[in-house]
């Protein structure tokens, strides 16, 4: 098997390699992509919707069928991993862990054992392996918040620089996939619940298609945004930066929640109790 | 001679991103283990990303951000900035790579619970005895 997926790997190569003969020169500006549609975009795009990031625009404008149903697979990734993994069945763990914290002596109860009356003091820890670590826990808990704010800023300010609705709810979905990681899982899940992921999660599609529709009730075409401009009450090419930062902001919301959630299946094998 | 070495310098990116693509290829065919088979599947898609994301390159332009963004008649030219297109395309490519991925994995843990092993031949065998 590895010498034939050896031969299949060269042989394609080499003919992907033949074909490249074809291929324009490297950063060629007269190459057949940079021809046709691009410097519409670049030249216009200015003009047409007053948004000086190009690849905002097109994303989310001239192209804003692309990326809603992009949204929508990402939500459809995050429901696939729900129902494959997801165990609503409640039967906790064989034996459960307890760290006393000023101390930090461990104790071991096993299913069915008597528990002892003063375990207030003491915390549940993961029975795989727990980082009892005061510098990472106090680092991350410092830097959270910073994460966060820096994913609200690439998320609002994606007009006019490097960012997005992708970028920053990927950003707002790794702060609390890094406080799981630096506490536990069910700090995390305390925060942000299983039920609050599988709402945020298909409102940001909706907050999308729904601004598409309205636009369509408004009298213009499926996410023709300068529709919005009587509701707004702005010119319809203003009109156009402020629904693309609409819909930003629903892709956004899908992808931090789809990502958290997805992160909490996978990383608990769907029991929500003890996770990576 | 100087003709080959010309060819080489305008055409070795896309080089390099056929051999990784071929890595991934050979990972996902001969790998035995599941999750290296994954593994081999996002060094694939991560070739496919530079790949497009180097059509977009033109000699001699910037990062595809207006400047002079609001209030100057400033006439922007094609040939200044690089093609917007191609980022557009990888930059929703690349999040959903990550939720496919994620699919991948919850797959690959129900496998893990069913067979107690990643291991392609082992797994092979318990089938059949089966």
């Amino acid at each position: 098997m590895k010498i034939i997926g050896l031969i299949i790997a060269v042989l394609t190569g080499a003919l992907l390699i033949y074909g490249t003969v074809d291929f324009p020169e490297w950063a060629d500006p007269a190459s057949p992509a940079s021809t046709h549609l691009s410097p519409h975009f670049i030249e216009k795009t200015m003009e047409e919707t007053s948004v000086p990031n190009i690849v905002t625009a097109v994303l989310a404008d001239y192209r804003g069928y692309d990326t809603m149903f992009e949204t929508t697979v990402i939500f459809a990734a995050g429901v696939v991993c729900f129902f494959l993994l997801r165990i609503l069945k409640k039967e906790g763990p064989r034996q459960r862990l307890y760290r006393h914290a000023l101390t930090g002596m461990t104790i071991r109860i096993r299913d069915g054992e008597k528990r002892p009356s003063v375990l207030d003091e003491f915390e549940r820890i993961d029975t795989m392996w727990t980082p009892y670590d005061v510098i990472i826990k106090t680092v991350c808990r410092l830097l959270i918040p910073f994460i966060q704010l820096f994913a609200l800023y690439v998320i609002a300010h994606g007009h006019h620089s490097p960012g997005g609705g992708f970028q920053g709810g990927v950003i707002l979905g790794a702060s609390i996939i890094l406080l799981a990681i630096s506490q536990d899982l069910r700090t995390a899940i305390k925060r942000m619940s299983e039920k609050v992921d599988a709402i945020l999660s298909p409102a940001g599609v909706f907050i999308y298609a729904g601004t598409g529709a309205l636009c369509l009730l408004l009298g213009g075409n499926f996410l023709d945004y300068s529709a919005l401009a009587s509701i707004l009450h702005v010119d319809p090419v203003t009109a156009r930066s402020h629904g693309i930062l609409i819909v930003e902001i629903g892709v956004g919301v899908a992808v931090m929640a789809t990502l958290i959630w997805i992160y909490n299946n996978v990383s608990s094998a769907g029991k929500y109790d003890e996770g990576l | 001679m100087p003709e080959l070495i010309s060819t080489i310098v305008a055409k070795y990116n896309y080089w390099i991103y056929i051999t990784l693509m071929m890595i991934g290829l050979y990972a996902m065919i001969a790998k035995n283990n599941l999750v290296k088979k994954i593994v081999g599947m996002s060094i694939f898609q991560t070739a496919i990303i530079l790949f497009y994301v180097s059509i977009g390159a033109k000699r001699g332009a910037t990062i595809p951000i207006l400047e002079h963004g609001h209030g100057s008649s400033h006439i922007t030219h094609a040939v200044d900035y690089i093609n917007p297109l191609p980022h557009v395309l990888m930059l929703t490519a690349i999040v959903v790579a990550v939720a496919t991925l994620g699919v991948a994995l919850a797959l690959a843990v129900k496998v893990y619970n069913q067979y107690n092993t990643l291991e392609e031949d082992e797994i092979l065998t318990q089938m059949r005895e089966k």
